[in-house]
């Protein structure tokens, strides 16, 4: 019963995208469907999650294909838990952008197209997390990113077009190395079905095997912006419309992440360059938490601190531990969930001060209380203070590090730690310098408010920038403020939900019996 | 597994050109390179379906082992399309960024030359605080 709806979570959103696309210019019955195919898409993961956690793991063979020939859907304990949190943000981030009236009268941004696309990238990303071959990976990967391709340069402007050059050129580069891997797996393993690669890839020469293997960690570091792979992140996403930032930031990335496990514990499950990711995640944490230091703009700050905590993800899944790995999903949940929502609380700063750069803008504690709140809550999490989510998930990755015990580990945690602090100065000084200060302290006090009504009282820019932040907006960052906090007190069960996911991922054999029963090494067609 | 010479020494040309045009700061460059490279790669996976054989239809005369492999050339079909749309989406772009800055190079981020030159002004941050008074300062102010 519950296999019947793996594909559905694909489906749902590729057909709504069809409808709004259909629908076209008709706002109203475009905004319902996209709102009514994400609660749905919600609805199936959480049914999925709660059936495959109970119940193990769920294949599906599209087409009724027999295993090794068609396309296999694989929905393990952390592919379920992935669709939960993905669906649940996108639904938050619609509600959110659905408030801002992008889609109604805003002039930077056509009308027809922004619900399809919203949705083409949510097929996406549900293609890429149920994947059970390497090539649907790098289909679900090239839908997601066609779509965000279009959403990142919505409206065309200079700022964006300058930015949406780089991203999509740094995004091909990694989607040919990523299908050159393919080719090159093919070639030397004769399938692209990931329970099949991992079942032959023993029999493999070693340097064969690091040779593939390093191909598929820098196509997917390039996507989850690992350094040195990650500077065209802080480039490219804070020029995007707040609430599209808000789910790149959330989700695209943490795609790369995902693929980077699978790609640790099912495809090459061996150790030979694990030293090689911890010192990758290392560089990641140190450089992205400074150049998050250096910023002056919170969107900016933003996707620095976002580089930075990549480094921690990629540090669990570094370890090849059972607990490494549980602490790294984890990680992945709370940051999926709280940077989503910084950046939606950044959308609402802009909205009330007109602007993101914290040298021009001051006094929003007094002005936008609610706000203050709203960013003060996810920063504190990111910071990593007890008890929120970050402190959870920081603990649980050093835990797991010092097991491990040797230089290395304890450098790490070293560095962990200093890291953690370096963002939580950067969002602090957001918080003196956007919240704290008063306004009369800023330089040239002058809002772009003030001087759009001086210039002309009764324009309808005017009018729109005087209007008060709608009420959707807000309420869905207090939504994910709450799912914020709900992962600090449920953070027991998921902690063992995390745990029981990273046993499945314990090394291939699981994956491999799951997928093909019966299969054991050796044993081709 | 014998492959064919020439289809290797293509590819490797394709995407050795490739590289050198994406290496381009002109986008119309970067999109032949785009262009070059992906077909390189189709190539590559061309070759990795081994030796040349019979369609891939079924033909109860023909040894299994005769048969092309069809599985590369699904791969590489799914792949065209995807840089077919890609291609469309990046013309447009470049396009829309010659309307709007008239120059076909890549320009650099305003922020980050900004930063670079040392022209962002930060300001003191010790405005914000004030030891002796536990009130928010905002609403002291007003």
């Amino acid at each position: 019963m519950i296999t019947a709806l793996v594909p559905l979570v694909v489906l749902v959103p590729l057909i709504a995208a069809a409808l709004t696309l259909v629908l076209g210019r008709r706002a109203r019955p475009q905004r319902i469907v996209a709102a009514l195919a994400l609660t749905t898409v919600l609805a199936i993961s959480i049914v999925l999650l709660i059936g495959v956690d109970q119940q193990g793991a769920v294949v599906v063979e599209a087409g009724n294909w027999p295993t090794p020939f068609g396309i296999v859907l694989v929905v393990d304990r952390l592919a379920a838990l992935m669709l939960v949190v993905s669906s649940l943000v996108l639904l938050a981030v619609l509600v959110f952008s659905i408030g801002q009236g992008l889609a109604d009268g805003d002039d930077e941004t056509p009308v027809s197209i922004y619900y399809p696309t919203y949705l083409i990238l949510t097929t996406g990303v549900m293609v890429a997390f149920v994947a059970g071959d390497l090539f649907n990976l790098y289909v679900g990967f090239e839908i997601l990113l066609v779509a965000s391709y279009v959403l990142i340069t919505l409206g065309g402007t200079q700022a964006r077009i300058r930015a949406g050059v780089t991203y999509v050129i740094v995004s091909l580069l990694s989607s040919i190395l990523f299908l050159s891997a393919i080719g090159m797996i093919y070639g030397a393993l004769g399938t692209v079905n990931l329970a099949q690669i991992a079942d032959r890839m023993s029999e493999l020469p070693i340097d064969v095997q690091i040779v593939l293997h390093v191909m598929l960690l820098v196509a997917f570091g390039i996507k989850a912006a690992v350094f040195p792979l990650s500077f065209w992140l802080p480039d490219s996403y804070p020029s995007a419309p707040a609430p599209v930032t808000a789910a790149f930031a959330g989700l695209l990335t943490k795609i790369g992440v995902y693929a980077i496990i699978r790609a640790e514990t099912v495809i090459f499950p061996t150790p030979e360059l694990n030293p090689a990711l911890m010192v990758v995640a290392l560089l990641t944490m140190v450089v992205g938490a400074l150049g998050a230091v250096a910023q002056a703009d919170i969107k900016r700050i933003l996707s620095f601190t976002l580089v930075s905590h990549i480094g921690y993800m990629i540090l669990g899944v570094a370890l090849g531990t059972v607990a490494g790995t549980a602490a790294a999903i984890y990680y992945i949940v709370h940051h999926i969930v709280v940077q989503t929502t910084l950046f939606l609380a950044a959308g609402l700063v802009e909205r009330e001060a007109g602007s993101t750069s914290i040298t021009r803008i001051g006094g929003l504690l007094a002005s936008a209380p609610l706000v203050a709140v709203l960013f003060f809550i996810p920063a504190l999490s990111l910071g990593g203070i007890p008890p929120f989510s970050g402190f959870i998930g920081k603990l649980g990755l050093f835990e797991a590090t010092a097991e491990q015990g040797d230089a290395l580990a304890y450098v790490l945690i070293g560095a962990g730690a200093l890291v953690s602090l370096l963002t939580l100065y950067a969002l602090v000084r957001v918080w003196n310098l956007a919240f704290w200060r008063p306004a009369a302290d800023v330089d040239g006090d002058e809002s772009r408010l003030l001087r759009a009504v001086e210039e002309a009282p009764d324009s309808t820019a005017t009018l729109a920038e005087t209007r008060a932040t709608p009420r959707l907006m807000t309420l869905s960052t207090v939504g994910m403020v709450i799912v914020g906090l709900s992962l600090t007190v449920f953070a027991g069960p998921l902690y063992g939900l995390a745990d029981r996911a990273a046993q499945g991922l314990d090394g291939s054999s699981d994956y491999i019996e799951l997928v093909l029963p019966g299969a054991t090494t050796g044993e081709g067609e | 597994m014998t492959v064919s010479l020439v289809l290797v020494v293509i590819m490797a040309a394709l995407i050795a050109c490739g590289v050198y045009l994406l290496l381009e700061r002109s986008l119309t460059r970067v999109v032949l390179g785009f262009l070059l490279i992906g077909n390189g790669v189709n190539l590559l996976i061309l070759i990795m379906g081994g030796p040349a054989g019979f369609a891939p239809i079924y033909d109860e005369n023909l040894d299994p082992a005769q048969y092309n492999d069809p599985l590369p050339q699904a791969l590489i079909l799914t792949a065209i399309v995807i840089t077919f749309a890609v291609s469309a989406f990046l013309l447009a772009l470049i396009y829309r960024s010659w309307r709007l800055a008239n120059a076909d190079d890549l320009t650099d981020d305003a922020d980050d030359v900004a930063l670079r030159d040392g022209t962002v002004a930060m300001p003191a941050e010790e405005v914000a605080f004030d030891a002796d008074d536990t009130d928010f300062p905002a609403e002291a102010s007003r």
